[in-house]
């Protein structure tokens, strides 16, 4: 890979942190032939769960001394960090989780806990991104025409300190083009569309034919479920998404017409918001409720701190309704799931997740349904 | 012997070679309380890793593998060094933050010639060699 002097100097910088993520980042680039580093505009970093990463990961983030170059972001947490106790986690965890935050606050990350940072400040088409959430580079990649690979937790932290990030893969246009193309069929969620499209392409890049009209929302939870049980970092949507015309479009085709991903466990918690829900989502999950009265079930709706404390009127409704809407975490990352025997979700992502991670069954239904079955 | 390999991780490690024809995930395959390996369908289940050059063709599996190699270098259950015949970030990032010496696409396939108990040195910094002392 070829280096800018002052990139070189990097690699003997007297700071050990600088020289570690200079260190990553030449390794990534040498593994996978990049030529050079590209200047990014943003990171957003996973692995942020005491959960998943445990003590090495903690004590690792501990000991870095540096400041990120770039606007950086957390992913979600395992906990919400003001109401830990309600959803049921220990005090050790708490701890733990608490100096992980702190550990990368330290280092100039914005404790956004999110996987929607795209909410938060949407990048522009064309920006180079060093993202690691799969569902946020996804997100990024295909709706908005940003490039991003699917970075690890560290590597993109490695690229936020160094401003840079290898380019190749999904940073280069010509990696960006159609492998697929696929029909999806009006009868089917896009949600558990994308689940059985990743399961089929893996890490293919698709172009997708949506029978019906399909909000951003359903392009989240389709590119969110496509990333999870594949692992693309992008999909085009036909006559939607910003760069579908400027490839040739594949010969080879599929058409996704059914699933029979469905189990027949019965919920004892409905989880919404893998990834973290929208605004629009909060009005349509409070627009059913009032349609159809209280929860019966334990029902958590996880979105970002942001977008829950600028909307504090929609919240507070909801969970008039019985439903609690948590933030920082997600039924996927937060050990609080353990406890229930069979979760209900809209998400494809959660779908593939739940019964891996949280050692839980899992049943879906769209966001109608999920209500439905919260308040039977 | 002297082989010329590609440098991933810095550093110069000495050891005796625990060599597997598989892929690795340290997710899982190890564990990093002993170092064992713990995956049955390994060739060397049951062998111990720790304080070796560690012989394997790729890694595979969970970007948690990253940690877990920092785990067993905190515990002192690593490996001292780790040769591989294509590296990818998951291993790749966890010898770099763990400061274990990695390198890859050796010049000859090492799996043909490096034999479980050889006295094996990496040397890992503008060049990357394989030294085996017979």
């Amino acid at each position: 890979m070829e280096l800018t002097p002052d990139e070189e100097k990097l690699l003997e910088s007297d700071n050990e942190t600088v020289r570690k993520c200079m260190e990553i980042l030449v390794a990534i680039g040498k593994i996978y032939g990049a030529e050079r580093l590209v200047r990014i505009e943003s990171a957003q970093i996973s692995g942020i769960s005491y959960k998943n990463i445990g003590n090495a990961g903690l004590e690792w983030l501990e000991s870095l001394d540096a400041k990120v170059k770039v606007r950086s972001f957390m992913n979600p947490a395992g906990m919400d960090v003001k109401r830990w106790r309600e959803m049921g986690i220990d005090q050790n965890f708490y701890e733990k989780q608490v100096r992980i935050i702190r550990a990368l606050e330290r280092l100039g990350v914005e404790v956004s806990l999110t996987c929607t940072p795209y909410y938060l400040d949407s990048p522009s088409f064309g920006d180079h991104l060093a993202w690691a959430e799969s569902s946020a580079v996804v997100y990024a990649n295909s709706v908005i025409g940003a490039r991003t690979n699917r970075e690890s937790g560290i590597s993109a932290l490695a690229s936020a300190i160094i401003g840079k990030t290898p380019f190749y893969g999904l940073h280069i246009k010509e990696n960006r083009a159609p492998e697929v193309l696929v029909l999806i069929d009006k009868k089917i969620s896009p949600a558990i569309a994308g689940y059985e499209l990743g399961k089929i392409t893996g890490s293919a890049i698709p172009i997708v034919e949506f029978e019906k009209n399909i909000s951003n929302e359903e392009l989240k939870l389709f590119g969110a479920a496509l990333a999870a049980s594949g692992g693309t970092g992008m999909f085009h949507a036909h006559g939607i998404t910003p760069e579908w015309k400027d490839f040739e479009i594949p010969d080879e085709r599929i058409k996704i017409e059914a699933s029979d991903a469905r189990s027949d466990c019965h919920p004892d918690l409905i989880a919404i918001g893998c990834p973290h829900a929208s605004l629009n989502e909060l009005r349509e999950i409070l627009k059913l409720l009032k349609n159809s009265g209280k929860v019966k079930k334990e029902m958590w709706i996880f979105t970002s701190r942001k977008i829950l404390e600028e909307n504090p009127e929609i919240v507070e409704k909801i969970e008039k309704f019985g439903a609690k809407v948590f933030a920082d975490t997600c039924m996927v990352v937060s050990p609080a799931t353990e406890r229930f025997e069979c979760v209900m979700v809209n998400s494809g992502k959660a779908f593939e997740y739940l019964p891996k991670l949280r050692g839980v069954n899992v049943v879906f239904g769209d966001i109608k349904e999920c209500v439905r079955r919260a308040v039977e | 012997m002297k082989i010329k390999a590609r440098p991933i991780s810095g550093g110069i490690a000495d050891g005796i070679a625990v060599v597997s024809r598989n892929p690795v995930s340290f997710l899982g395959d190890v564990d990093p309380e002993t170092g064992e390996v713990v995956d049955r369908s390994s060739d060397i289940f049951g062998e111990r890793i720790s304080g070796k050059i560690f012989v394997f063709p790729e890694g595979r599996g969970s970007t948690v593998g990253t940690y877990v190699l920092l785990q067993m270098k905190k515990k002192g259950t690593a490996p001292a060094g780790i040769i591989m015949l294509e590296s990818e970030a998951i291993v790749a990032v966890g010898a770099i933050i763990s400061g274990i010496p990695l390198v890859d696409r050796p010049e000859i396939d090492v799996l043909e010639v490096i034999e479980n108990g050889d006295s094996l040195r990496i040397i890992s910094g503008k060049e990357g060699w394989i030294e085996i002392d017979r």
